[in-house]
């Protein structure tokens, strides 16, 4: 079980969220334009990478926002978690205060 | 159960039936008594209105102002002001919670926003309410509550969306009985009435050592 801290109500068990997927997925923005891959690619491709990864958690049986979660798909050691208006925060260091 | 036979003379307020109703009785009877005593009985027909508006905008001056509290700003606050409570939903988002037949405050609240972005709606059919009360009410919420319920956490005062078994509630402890009312949904409240009252069966027998 992960314990997620939510932005707005703090820890709480994995059980109240809502996995979202990759974050910082941007909408294309000439969609007209787009060719049925490149289509492909924005709504089907994500990367699937060892360690560090951002992603999007909804804290469902709470407050119901949105959010995002920086975790290790190696150690599903969650890293950070920030709001929808702040930066990807730093890597922390490894060995650093975790 | 019996359908309700309907009075054509009747009006919505007598036709309405609660939906944890069929389960009073069975709610009366579970109730423990004594050193390790818990009560649950349903709270019928509570107002709630859902109210949206961002925190610091001029709408929410005003409508703190028609309610006369301050709009609680984190998660677990409540606020009160005569017979209205303010939980805390999220971070633009509030739970109004009124006496049965309150049904003023959403078109107050309404007034109050005067068409800026947001919203006040009249919910009160979303959720019902179920108040647990007692010695062991804690012990009883600590069987399926994944929050920290202990005094240092969580006390009088504080409510917070989290959930009692499987089942999704907003739950507030009124007082340090302690009393904690729930609010689900209304289709879950009779799986939550059940799941508490076999939660509740084994505090009749004293503790064991
Ligand atoms: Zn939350």
């Amino acid at each position: 079980m992960l314990l997620i801290t939510c932005p707005w109500c703090g820890p709480r068990d994995e059980a109240e969220y809502h996995y979202g997927g990759q974050a910082h997925v941007p909408y294309p923005g000439n969609t007209a334009d787009l060719t049925d891959e490149e289509w492909a690619a924005y709504v089907f491709y994500r990367d699937n990478p060892k360690g560090p990864f951002a992603e999007r958690w909804m804290h469902g049986t709470g407050c119901r926002r949105w959010f995002n979660v920086l975790r290790d798909t190696t150690t599903y050691e969650v890293l950070a978690a920030y709001r929808l208006d702040e930066p990807r925060p730093a890597l922390p260091q490894a060995g650093g205060n975790r | 159960m019996a359908e309700p036979t309907i009075d054509a003379g009747a009006g919505p307020v007598a036709l309405r039936t609660s939906p944890l109703a069929h389960l009073e009785a069975r709610m009366r009877a579970a109730a423990v008594t004594g050193a390790r005593g818990v009560r649950l009985a349903e709270w019928p027909f509570i107002t709630m209105v859902n109210l949206r508006v961002a925190p610091d905008s001029e709408a929410a001056d005003r409508i703190e102002k028609t309610l006369g509290a301050p709009l609680p700003r984190q998660c677990g606050q409540t606020a009160v002001s005569g017979s209205h409570t303010l939980l805390w939903l999220g971070p633009d988002e509030w739970l109004v919670v009124s006496p049965a037949g309150g049904t003023s405050v959403a078109a107050e609240l309404r007034e109050a926003l005067a068409g800026d972005p947001g919203s006040a709606v009249d919910v009160s059919a979303n959720r019902t309410t179920l108040e647990l009360s007692g010695a062991a009410a804690r012990q009883v919420l600590e069987k399926g509550c994944p929050l920290d319920l202990h005094p240092r956490a969580f006390g009088p005062g504080r409510a917070v969306s989290t959930t009692v078994g499987p089942v999704a509630v907003l739950l507030w402890q009124v007082d340090e009985a302690p009393t904690y009312r729930l609010f689900p949904r209304s289709s879950f409240a009779d799986y939550l009435a059940r799941w508490l009252i076999d939660a509740m069966s084994e505090y009749r027998a004293p503790a064991l050592p």
